[in-house]
């Protein structure tokens, strides 16, 4: 087929003014929790974003020292955690029960509550739901279960514009991009892009907006009040159900999300079904740790708790529909089920130094960072040579600092080991990878060493291509780490080369050098050198 | 199987693999549940006022009757319109209409619309209970603070805090709030805020930009 010219050509995101220079990397996938690339692919674009890089860095360091300072006024922090975590296996252990208690208390309280299996039954719901109201424009609440079920674009193909509120996803819809953090989707961005975006994008965005942060937020405020003094319908996710009491919470900082859950006339709530917590008292465990984990503050500035429906008072019709999407399956696994214990406060996102480095699109999935590398894979149940999401497991260098800041203790490193044995279960049934090959084949000479001197003359060769004292892309079979990493150029002597050059007398450590080692580092024994 | 069935039914297979004989443990609640200092105490005053500034809100301690209502006066400013909760003290609804301001009451019985209540620019209401540890106010929709929207359309809000409420742990607050667990609760700590672009704090989003606090002796 063959298309006509018409004369006006429609004017594609590349044709855009691109004011302060931002462009999208990613493409909205098909399914969220899987976009398609291994980990290692998806670092490899990603680290080759500069700017990205640079906006990530400042930012996770931002946040992580806030935190810090927020959880260090609190004595009884550990203690919280205990309890968190005794709150939240007693969730997963007796989650049949609970949840049935939850839905009775919102139905008695005149909610409506749904059951999805799955993310596209939770989306025909939302949408049902939305049409029957007769109206193809909603307003949102940031959401990771609405993320993850992918809601926007199964809503946009069926004539429905739902609006996000929260000022990054809003960046991130605008931009038609993907989000990169659970708590702050558009971490990616900086000031100027964000300016860009909004001039390229928004319509209704003054010309002379600068890219200070209060000129920016004026501009969306300005931006979205209209859509939510006239919405219809709102649709959210929870950050935490009450089993006992059917109460329903979102925590949020803008008042977008309290826009949203109180001016329109029917709400839509979708939530994950290991949000619950059992009884109403247990709100004081997470009120205090989510807000200092996620932002670093003492208390996020709005929190909204409601229960079904309030006569005169809110929506007066409330729709929750529990969703499963893979949860029960993360439930089967005894060391593995710990991770429905999070409460999406992103902390070990921000610590991560793997996270740090590539941003959260490597991941391939709506759930990045340390929790996402064992979520992701269990909700999916990708631990398959042949699927992407089994590389998840091992986007991670161990050094646990994840479960040091998770707020509800979730062993994270365990969980990651745990996962990375299943996936080589499943892999020995396949031909060994390069890795494999290559550890194979370095053995002999490592174990030897004059061959080994021998090898490490070969590696000053790689003096000759090294630029800014770093080696980029080298060709297969050592691409599959450089495709990823620089490669520092070699020195240019090897160790044994120095040592024999600055100890003449011979290869043995003379008493006096040792001695001047002891000197600097009086705790080395003789026992351990 | 219709899918609460379905997914029921997962869960409990699910559990009996993973379980594994893990009993569960009663929660162990050795966190901090009441503070040293009583509610209301000058310390915990001290330190609910302390949290409150750092989140950017105006606090002004009113030790007697005239000055809560100076107070209330004082920190509706310039703002011409005022809505107030139906069931507010009449002389905290006097007091907000002084200076020339319009006075408009709301309740659930006959609520303002939401675009006229957006023409509205400050918004005067009483609270449950504060929490000095994290600089929290919380409401419940009671008569004398009203339906969830006034108390965040307009941009200016001033909320009157009776000093014997400030609580000085969240677990406090959460037993007073417990005793009525199905009322809308809105839990405030300073005004609207995002730090979604560079996490860099701004005040004012969609929010009221403004949050005035009497403390009442």
């Amino acid at each position: 087929m063959t298309q006509t010219f018409l004369g006006m050509p429609a004017a594609s995101p590349e044709e855009q003014p691109h004011t302060g220079g931002w462009r999208t990397n990613v493409e909205v996938p098909q399914d969220t929790l899987r976009w398609g690339h291994t980990f290692p692919e998806g670092a490899h674009k990603t680290l080759a974003n500069t700017q990205m890089r640079r906006n990530l860095g400042h930012a996770t360091r931002t946040i992580r020292n806030k935190r810090q300072l927020r959880v260090d006024e609190m004595p009884d922090w550990e203690d919280l955690r205990e309890a968190a975590e005794a709150v939240k296996f007693e969730v997963a252990s007796r989650l049949p029960e609970l949840l049935e208690q939850f839905e009775a208390n919102v139905t008695a309280n005149g909610g409506i509550v749904h059951w999805a299996r799955d993310a596209a039954e939770a989306n025909r719901i939302v949408a049902d739901i939305i049409k029957s109201k007769g109206v193809d424009d909603v307003v949102k609440v940031k959401s990771m279960a609405t993320q993850e079920t992918n809601l926007n674009e199964y809503l946009a193909d069926e004539g429905i514009t739902a609006h996000e509120t929260d000022l990054a996803e809003m960046i991130v819809q605008l931009a038609d991009d993907m989000p990169s953090h659970i708590v702050v989707p558009a971490i990616h961005r900086n000031r100027s892009e964000v300016r860009g975006i909004f001039l390229d994008r928004m319509g209704d965005a003054p010309e002379d907006l600068s890219d200070k942060p209060e000129e920016l937020a004026g501009a969306a405020r300005a931006h979205l009040r209209k859509k939510f003094l006239h919405a219809k319908v709102a649709v959210s996710g929870t950050n935490m159900g009450i089993a006992e009491t059917g109460t329903v919470s979102i925590f949020e900082s803008e008042g977008n999300g309290r826009m949203c859950l109180t001016l329109p006339d029917t709400l839509i709530t979708l939530m994950g079904i290991e949000k619950l917590v059992p009884r109403y008292q247990d709100a004081e465990i997470f009120t205090q740790l989510l807000p200092r984990s996620a932002t670093g503050e003492r208390m996020n500035p709005y929190t909204s708790m409601w229960t079904g429906v309030t006569p005169g008072d809110g929506p007066q019709e409330f729709h929750l529909i529990l969703m499963d999407n893979g949860r029960t399956k993360v439930l089967t696994d005894p060391i593995g089920r710990q991770a429905l214990a999070c409460i999406r406060c992103g902390s070990c996102m921000n610590i991560c130094p793997v996270y740090q480095h590539t941003g959260g699109h490597a991941y391939g999935s709506v759930y990045p960072g340390p929790i996402g590398s064992i979520l992701t894979p269990q909700l999916t149940q990708g631990l398959d040579d042949d699927d992407p999401v089994h590389t998840l497991p091992f986007a991670s260098s161990l050094c646990g600092a994840c479960a040091e800041v998770c707020p509800v203790k979730i062993d994270i490193p365990t969980i990651l080991i745990h996962l990375r044995a299943r996936s080589v279960d499943v892999k020995r049934r396949l031909v060994p990878d390069m890795w494999d090959v290559a550890m194979n084949v370095t053995a002999p000479v490592m174990s030897n060493g004059k061959a080994w001197l021998a090898a490490t003359e070969g590696v000053k060769a790689t003096r000759l291509i090294g630029k800014d004292g770093r080696i980029g892309a080298l060709p297969f079979p050592a691409s599959l780490w450089t495709r990823s990493r620089d490669l520092p150029i070699a020195p240019k002597e090897s160790l044994r080369h120095w040592w024999k050059r600055t100890h003449p007398e011979g290869i043995t450590p003379s008493r006096t050098a040792t001695d001047a080692v002891d000197a600097a580092q009086p705790d080395v024994t003789e026992e351990n050198r | 199987m219709d899918a609460k069935t379905a997914i029921l039914a997962r869960a409990r297979e699910a559990i009996s693999r993973s379980q594994q004989g893990r009993p569960v443990r009663e929660v162990p609640r050795n966190y901090i549940r009441v503070g040293a200092d009583a509610p209301g105490s000058e310390p915990v005053v001290a330190d609910m006022v302390e949290k409150l500034e750092d989140y950017s809100a105006t606090v002004v301690r009113a030790p007697k009757d005239a000055a809560i209502l100076d107070a209330i006066d004082e920190l509706l400013g310039d703002a011409r319109s005022v809505v107030v909760p139906a069931g507010l003290p009449q002389e905290y609804k006097d007091a907000a209409a002084r200076s020339g301001r319009t006075v408009h009451e709301d309740s659930r019985q006959e609520p303002i619309p939401t675009l006229e209540l957006d023409r509205i620019e400050a918004v005067l209401t009483c609270s449950r209970v504060g929490i000095s540890i994290s600089g929290t106010i919380c409401l419940d929709g009671e008569p004398d603070q009203g339906r969830r929207a006034i108390s965040l359309v307009p941009d200016k809000h001033v909320v009157v805090l009776e000093r014997e409420t400030i609580m000085p742990t969240v677990p406090q607050a959460v037993d007073v709030l417990g005793q009525h667990p199905t009322r809308p609760t809105t839990w405030i700590a300073g005004g609207s805020a995002t730090s979604d672009i560079e996490l860099v704090r701004v005040n004012g989003v969609h929010g009221p930009r403004n949050l005035g606090v009497v403390i009442a002796h």
